[in-house]
């Protein structure tokens, strides 16, 4: 018997990249708050919301159609374009 | 890699000496000779035979396998290396014919069959097959070095489930690859959660290392095709911490062709069609899209079926249609249904003797999936046993009847499943109260014929996140 095996894997390159670094400041950012839909996730967000703008930062609210899929590619382009961080409620 | 030999114009002959009608025929060829035929005879297991002809050694069994030479003797008419006409075995009538020699063999009988080709001995054909066919493979090669133990091998590389597999030799992969018409490098599906296109060739892969035969493959594809679609939402069905994984419901005569369990312990252990075919869509899952419980996969508990959930439905012995022709397929297609499942659990009844009666267990028993409190959320199997159907078929119950006598009796008032109540906390909100809401909701209970033929029992399996929010149960049919 042969002992060469063929790859059963999706044999992916995968590119690295380096998460941003983190901000020192949250001064003049603007910060998405997404929710992914999962219950009783916007009563976190709220008082997340509520917090930041005490702080003078500005919020920007979003949320997945689903928990249960990734977020479409638009909202993602969304959030990038438009956002320099994200926070997200996952859990309920 | 070898490619297709040229054939020589003239008359082709392919024999070999083992074969007693190849030795039988030896004195026609000195005939053809001296007709002044252009006569090239190959010879499968010895250079020397037949006499009184330039035989070619078809050594490596280059010109048998690439012209599917499934009997020797085998008689072809070439023109422009391009074959015009064939014969197999020792027919007069038909050599002559082909030759256009006339009194060819005066002494032997006018007609004998031939025998087996080397290329097609069950033997040599996988080696031949890797051969000459192995050019078709196109996933990466990886050896296992002479110190490594092959099953220790594939496990270090993290290509298991957990259980030894089967080694994906090129050999086992294409003789897999048999059990479909479908191109190796033909796309079936793009598979979460890496997205990453699934070929026919790394299914057949991942199919070899579960145990699976070729005619078990294109139930395989079909698995993977269904799982991979928007509706069922593999990603989802796998990120969740719920317990779920994909099971699959076979329906057809597929089901009775490739061996599948429909009967005792059909959610059991022992069959390797049904264990083969589910293990072999979650290998899929775990090695093509990079599904691995703790990465991807949060399960908090999971389930025994994640291994392997597939069985067939019991057709034969069913008062009701198949499941699939019930939901949309044509009668009698072969087809696969998928459903997002938690493990199975039985339902106990061997004292009723009215469906009603009956009904009314199945579904105090149905109102627990998940927690009794909560309605609509998540869809079920009911997997009807034999002996429990008897009473629905005697007294007439179509499966739809069935659906809507259980329907009727799994409206909760929303007193009783509101937050609190019955000194629970989960629950729907309070504002529901004066609602009334069904436990399943349209078409969210899939009622199944299969199991042993005694017992009274049944048994449910629940499910997850039903409709546009989480996962819907998909039927496809199985193309070969």
């Amino acid at each position: 018997m042969s002992r060469v095996v063929l790859d059963p894997t999706g044999e992916r390159v995968t590119e690295k990249r380096q998460p941003l670094p983190r901000p020192s400041s949250l001064d003049g950012r603007t910060v998405a708050l997404l929710d992914i839909s999962k219950p009783r996730g916007d009563v976190f967000l709220d008082r997340l919301e509520q917090r930041l703008v005490e702080m003078g930062v500005r919020v920007e609210r979003y949320r997945k159609p689903t928990f249960t899929k990734p977020a479409p590619v638009d909202l993602r382009h969304e959030i990038a374009t438009r956002c320099e961080l994200v926070i997200e409620a996952l859990a309920d | 890699m070898t490619g297709t030999p040229v054939l020589p114009d003239g008359v082709v002959a392919v024999v070999k000496r083992e074969c007693e009608t190849c030795r039988m025929t030896a004195p026609v060829w000195p005939q053809l000779v001296a007709a002044g035929l252009a006569v090239t005879v190959f010879t499968q297991d010895d250079p020397s035979f037949p006499p009184g002809v330039a035989a070619v050694h078809d050594a490596d069994l280059a010109v048998s396998w690439h012209y599917d030479i499934e009997t020797v003797p085998t008689l072809l008419r070439v023109e422009g290396g391009v074959e015009k006409e064939r014969t197999v075995g020792w027919s007069r009538e038909q050599w002559e014919s082909l030759t256009g020699v006339e009194g060819l063999g005066a002494d032997l009988p006018a007609f004998r069959p031939g025998c087996g080709s080397m290329s097609v001995d069950p033997d040599l054909v996988d080696e031949l097959r890797v051969r000459f066919g192995g050019s078709v493979l196109r996933s990466r090669r990886v050896e296992i070095a002479d110190l490594e133990d092959e099953m220790e091998a594939l496990f270090d590389r993290g290509w298991t489930d957990g259980l030894p597999v089967v080694p994906p030799t090129e050999a086992r992969v294409l003789r897999m690859l048999e059990g479909t018409s479908r191109a190796p490098d033909e796309v079936v599906a793009v598979v979460p959660p890496d997205l990453v296109p699934a070929t026919v060739e790394k299914v057949a892969i991942n199919a070899v290392m579960a145990g699976c035969r070729p005619e078990h493959l294109p139930v395989v594809l079909t698995a993977v095709e269904a799982v991979c679609t928007d509706e069922f939402n593999m990603h989802g069905v796998l990120a969740t911490t719920m317990p779920v994984g994909p099971v699959m419901i076979v329906n057809g005569p597929i089901r009775r062709a490739i061996g599948m369990n429909s009967g005792v312990n059909v959610l059991g252990q022992g069959n390797r069609a049904n264990l083969a075919i589910g293990r072999a869509l979650q290998l899929v899952v775990r090695n093509v899209g990079g599904g691995r419980p703790g990465e991807v996969d949060r399960a908090a508990h999971g389930n025994p079926g994640k291994l392997s959930f597939c069985f067939a439905e019991d057709e034969e012995g069913s008062p009701w249609e198949p499941l699939a022709e019930w939901r949309g397929a044509p009668a009698g297609a072969d087809a696969v249904t998928i459903f997002p499942g938690e493990g199975p659990r039985c339902v106990l009844d061997q004292a009723a003797r009215t469906p009603e009666e009956l009904c009314n267990t199945l579904a105090a028993c149905l109102r627990s999936v998940h927690n009794p409190k909560l309605p609509l959320g998540f869809d079920a199997i009911l997997i009807v046993g034999p002996d429990h159907a008897r009473l629905f078929d005697e007294a007439g119950w179509s499966r739809d009847r069935l659906v809507a006598e259980l329907d009727a009796r799994l409206q909760l008032p929303g007193a009783e499943i509101v937050r609190g109540a019955g000194g629970i906390a989960e629950g729907v909100p309070e504002s529901l109260r004066d609602a009334t809401l069904p436990k399943f909701r349209p078409g969210g209970l899939l009622i199944v014929h299969a199991g042993g033929g005694a017992g009274l029992f049944s048994a449910i399996i629940g499910g997850w996140a039903n409709g546009a929010t989480g996962s819907q149960p998909v039927t496809r049919e199985i193309r070969r």
